[in-house]
Order: C-alpha cells, then structure tokens, then sequence
C-alpha cells in the first residue's frame, strides 16, 4: 500500500535537514505505529505524505499502490485514497461543516470520475457516521473546527475519515489533548474503519493510545531516521523504560 | 472664504458642459441652492481630507473617459427571479417602455423631471435637504452637483408596506455617458419598502439617493454595481432616520475603473437601527473606495458599518468610516468592521476607522484589518480533496460573509453568494499560485 523509500527532508527555506533516510512499507489492512521523541521527524512525515509547503524533498519516494505521491499536489492525493488526522486541526471561520465535508467528498468523488453524492444522500450518510461518533446536528452546522473543544475537533477528523473512506490513513498525534472518555471514543471510530482494505499509520508519543488501536508494527524513530522496529511489544518497552535505553541500543 | 483657484477652475469647466435646467417649480429652486453650495465648495482635490486615497480626477473632469458595456453573455440578469417593479434607465434617462407600469399599492412614484415642475411637493422637504444637511462636517461636492444638476430620477413615497420592492436598473450603452440622478424616497410612519438597484449606468455615475425613513418605518437597499471594467460612479445615499426605524443597504461591486460609495446616516429618532454594508472584488485595474459616516442624535440607537474587499493583481481598496456620537445620544451601539483580503502583494488597502463621542454612556467597537489568505486552512482544505482553486473560494466566500450576512432577504443573499463564487472561478486562475 504505502511504500518510503530512502526519504531525505530538508526545510524549504533553511538549512535544516529533518528527514534522513526513513524507509516503511505498510502493507493492506495493516496498522503501524511511529513513536519516538520530539523532533525526530514524525509530523514532517506525515505532512510531507499529504502534500504540505515548506518542505522539500532532497532524496527518495513515497509510493502509494505504486503512484509516486512526491509529485502530486495535496487534492490529488487526498483522491488518490491518502487522509491526515491533523495534530491541530485547523479552525476555519465562515466555512460550515457540512458545507466543507459535502465540498470534500464531492470533491474527490468527482476526481475520481464517480458521480457526486445527491444533497439527500449526503446528508444521510452524514448523520449515520456522525451518530456513531457522537457528533450531534449543531457541531454539523457550526464553521468548521470553530469553538470545538479538543475532543470534538478530534472526533471531527474521525468524521471526515468516515466520510472520505481513504485506504491510507495517518493519524497524526490523535491522542494529544484528549481525555479518556475522548480517546475511547476517537479509537473506536478508528477501529471501526479497520478493514483488510484500508491501512493506518498511527503517529504517537505514547503507548496508551496503542491500547485502544493495536498495532501490527511499531517503529521508532529519531533524528530523522526508523531506527527500531519490532512488534506491539516494542511500544511497552517504551512506555516502562523511555526512548534513552532504545537509542542507545542502536547507538 | 474665496475658493483655491484650481478648484474654481475645475467646477467652472466640469459645469460649462452641463446642460440647461430650464422650468420653474420647486425642483429649481432646490437646483439653484445646490448650485450655490456646489460653488462655495468647489470640486474635490487631492489635497482634500477625504480624497487622500482616491484620485477624483476621473470623477470630476469635464470630459469622460471611455467604457465600454460589460457584455454579461447568457448569464441571468441579477435580481431576475424575483418579483418586482422595474425601472429602467438607460444612460441616466428613464425609459418609459422598458419599465413597468409605477403602480404599487401603498407605493407613489413619480419622475422627476414631471414632478419637478409643480409649485409644492412633498419631495421638497427632502430633495437636496438631506444633502445639505451632510455636507458638514465633511464636505461633498459631488453630491451637490448631483442634486443640482441631475439628469433624472424618481421619487418614491412610500405609504403602506410595499408588497413588492422596487428595482431601479441601469442600463449603459453609451461609452461616453456621463449620468447624473438623484432620487428621493420618504417611507412615511410604519411604512416599508425594499428598493433594489443594479447595474452600472453610464461609463460615468453620479448619484445621489436621499431617503427620509419616519418614525417605525423600514427601508431596506439592495445594490449590485455593474461589472463594466472602466466605468467610474461616484454614488450617495443620505439617510435620515426616525425613531424605532430601520435602514440597511448593502453594496456588491464587482469590478469597474473607479467607485467611490459615500453613505451619510442620521439617526435621529430613539431606537433607530442603521445596517449599512458592502462586499467588494477587484482584480487589476480597480479602485473601490467607501466613505461612510454615522451621526447618532438620539438615544438606544444601533449602527453596524460592515465593509469587505477582496483585492488582486494590484487593486486598491479604500475605507473611510466615522461614527458621530453626539451629546445626549446614550445607550448608543455603534460597530464598524472594515477588512480587506489580499491575494497577492501587489493590491493595497487604506483605512481611516475614525469615532468622534460625545456621550459617557455608549457602546462603540471598530476594528481594520488587512491580510493574505490563510494558507494553512488552504492545506487543510486540499489536504481533504478540495482542489486549491475552489477551496480559495471557499475562503474568500468565508471571507465576505458577514457583510452578506446583512442583507435581510435570502434568496438575494443566496444569489450574491452564487455570483460571487462565479467570479471567483473565473479570476481564480489569474490569482494562481
């Protein structure tokens, strides 16, 4: 499915390398977790994959279903099945929530050369996904983001997932600023999207976040680079001893 | 005080093309005041306070400088799908034939130049009088000139709650016209009437709409601003208001060389309500400027000033806005918004946000800003399959929102949004990445 080959990143606009060689295959229907410190490059992949500015590309490829995505810009991507939970989700103010989710999906349908969802599909579907995710008609209709607390802009990535129904999704630090109740909430939305299709690659500090969406794979990384990856068991280890034994480890 | 000589100059010449006004009744003497304003002022300068930022070269030469009429293709004629009375003019002249017969229950309305003649009317209390009363603190000579020298227009007495509004449509066809109207409308006590007007008019405009609303009387002012790319307007509205009244207008211009949109609002009565707004695009060639000023006289009074431009390759927005709060007009609410959308770095926007209170009890809030578009909510956007060009539009639509969000009626207000979203699709490509 996704397939990083070599990645070097520096920034656009300084001398600053952050990425430094990552290679990660994730197959179909797999879940993988990236844990590692801070700074060692983890939300610059996941915006590098979904098409951000500021960055640039000095070595490597990113492959999804063999399609080179370096190249694409961000719509073509999103079309092309790849979807970012936003660590901060973006606030925007005047854009109705219902209005941007029928824009997005419309959008990508269109892309793909399917026809547009009718207003009354759309809004089926919707409220069906949105139920699930406890996400009642006012959230809905307010701008998008807008006036959300933490939880409720989370579970509102998780919405736009369910809508889109991509096969390669990253959740980028999904976990931050939610409480329990929250995280259970947001997980199950995630588990329930888990089909043999569709794969996930799951950004995280933490191994409680891991509890709820249980991966296949966990990578570690640091200083731009995959530096450890082994089983569930690995995220554990984390969690009791800390990143320091792991580094030094491999040195 | 004897007038700058380059001033006199300017009126001199700009009036030696003037036609005559010939006839008696009260329309001449209203003109023959307006005329001797006009000449204590002079025409406006560079140099003058509120013609800073705007260059009224073009507004005030003699001759005018071509435009030639914006071809609209299949498109639908704004306002089409609803039901209205229309009044066609065409180069500043009523044209009888393509309009509807002026009959509208609670509604008289009469042209001008037919009522002029008459020794009373009741147009006479407003007629130039609303003008007069705006030239001070700040001048504005276009205005006097349009009263003085109007070409046409109607006034419209306004008795009952008018069924339907009335559409007063610009035609230009000429690409040297040079129209100048004045209308008059009083919406009597507890009367209410929507009056729309659209279309650019002439490759020059000078306008003048006076509106009395009375004592619990509600007028509200729709105004699409023709698409011609050279035309130029120099437009008025002078309002005053009773107590317990409600004035709104809002403005959509898109396009056009020049336009400068004065708005001069007296609330006069307790209670009175004055929403005044405008949504403004330009791309290039493009000078749009609103000067607006509020007076409250009364007490427990609310005015909203709401004023957003979208500008690219260059365009220039301008905003200059006061509220007036006078001795004694307590409990006032008084909010003023200017903001200005910047799509690349080549288009300007210059604000003078000004309040002037005289009052100790008063609520007043005001707030410029100018900024590029957000492009992180731009990646969020496309990061969800939104293709850039029509997530911008999404933005800009956001963008212009609240001063839409002033138009009562919403199926115009859904329409604007339509037009607006057109436009931006065709101008997307030129604002590109």
């Amino acid at each position: 499915m996704l397939e990083i080959n070599n990645l070097h990143v520096k920034l656009e606009d300084e001398d600053k390398v952050i990425l430094r060689g990552v290679d990660l295959k994730i197959g179909p229907g797999e879940v993988h977790a990236i844990m590692g410190p801070n700074g060692s490059g983890k939300s610059t992949l996941s915006y590098v994959l979904s098409g951000r500015d500021g960055y640039e590309v000095t070595a490597g490829s990113a492959t999804l279903d063999g399609q080179e995505l370096l190249e694409m810009e961000p719509e073509a991507r999103a079309a092309a099945g790849l979807f970012l939970a936003f660590q901060y989700p973006v606030e925007i103010p005047g854009v109705g929530n219902m209005t941007f989710l029928r824009t997005a999906v419309n959008a990508q349908r269109k892309a793909r050369g399917e026809e547009e969802l009718s207003a009354g599909d759309f809004l089926k579907l919707v409220r069906e996904k949105a139920k699930a995710l406890k996400i009642d008609a006012e959230m809905l209709k307010r701008p998008v983001n807008v006036g959300f607390s933490g939880g409720e802009k989370k579970r509102n990535e998780i919405l736009q997932m369910a809508m889109l129904e991509p096969r390669m999704c990253i959740l980028d630090e999904t976990d931050s600023g939610l409480d329990v109740d929250a995280m259970k909430l947001v997980s199950d939305g995630v588990n329930a999207l888990r089909s043999a299709g569709r794969s996930f690659l799951v950004i995280t500090h933490y191994q409680r976040l891991l509890d709820h969406i249980k991966p296949d794979v966990v990578h570690i990384m640091a200083a731009g680079r995959i530096v450890k990856t082994g089983g569930p068991e690995l995220a554990l280890e984390v969690e009791t001893n800390g990143y320091a034994d792991i580094l030094n480890e491999v040195g | 005080m004897a007038l700058p000589k380059v001033k006199e100059d300017a009126l001199a010449a700009r009036l030696a093309v003037m036609p005559e006004h010939a006839g008696k009744g009260w329309l001449a003497g209203a003109r023959a005041e307006a005329l001797a304003r006009l000449a204590a002022m002079g025409l406006p300068a560079r140099r003058d306070e509120y013609w800073r930022y705007t260059d009224p070269a073009g507004l005030i030469s003699p001759e005018v400088s071509a435009a030639a009429p914006f071809a609209a293709g299949d498109e639908t004629p704004i306002f089409d799908g609803i039901d209205r009375l229309n009044l066609v003019f065409v180069d500043g002249l009523f044209d009888p034939a393509q309009s509807d017969d002026p009959a509208l229950a609670g509604v008289e309305i009469e042209r001008l130049a037919e009522a002029g003649g008459k020794d009373i009317h009741w147009a006479q209390g407003v007629y130039g009088v609303l003008e007069a009363r705006g030239q001070t603190p700040v001048q504005r000579p276009l205005a006097a000139l349009a009263t003085a020298e109007a070409t046409d227009g109607v006034l419209i007495r306004v008795t009952g709650r008018a069924t339907r509004p009335v559409a007063l449509h610009y035609v230009h066809e000429s690409n040297t016209s040079d129209a100048i109207l004045h209308h008059c409308v009083k919406v009597e006590a507890g009367a209410a009437l929507t009056l729309l007007e659209s279309g650019p008019g002439a490759a020059r405009l000078t306008k003048v709409l006076e509106v009395e609303v009375a004592d619990g009387a509600e007028f509200h002012h729709i105004r699409v601003q023709g698409r011609d790319h050279e035309r130029r307007a120099a437009t008025h509205i002078f309002a005053r208001l009773g107590a317990r009244s409600e004035f709104r207008s809002f403005t959509l211009t898109a396009n056009g060389r020049m336009t400068r949109n004065e708005a001069v609002l007296e609330l006069t009565g307790d209670e009175a309500r004055a929403h005044v707004a405008g949504a403004a695009v330009g791309d290039g060639d493009f000078h749009h400027d609103d000067t607006v000023f509020v007076t409250h006289a009364a007490e427990a009074c609310e005015s909203r000033q709401v004023f957003k431009k979208v500008l690219m390759n260059g365009a220039t927005g301008v905003f200059q806005g006061k509220i007036l709060v006078k001795p004694g007009a307590q409990k006032t609410d008084g909010y003023q918004i200017s903001q200005s959308l910047l799509l690349d770095e080549d288009s300007q926007f210059l604000a003078k946000p000004e309040l002037e209170i005289y009052a100790d009890d008063v609520k007043c809030s005001h707030g410029s800003t100018s900024g590029a578009i957000d492009e992180t909510a731009l990646f969020y956007l496309q990061s969800r399959g939104v293709p850039r060009t029509v997530a911008q539009a999404l933005l800009v639509l956001a963008f212009l929102a609240e001063s839409i969000q002033e138009i009562a009626d919403e199926t115009i207000a859904e329409d604007i949004r339509g037009r607006l979203e057109a436009w931006l699709a065709r101008h997307a490509a030129k604002a590109g990445r």
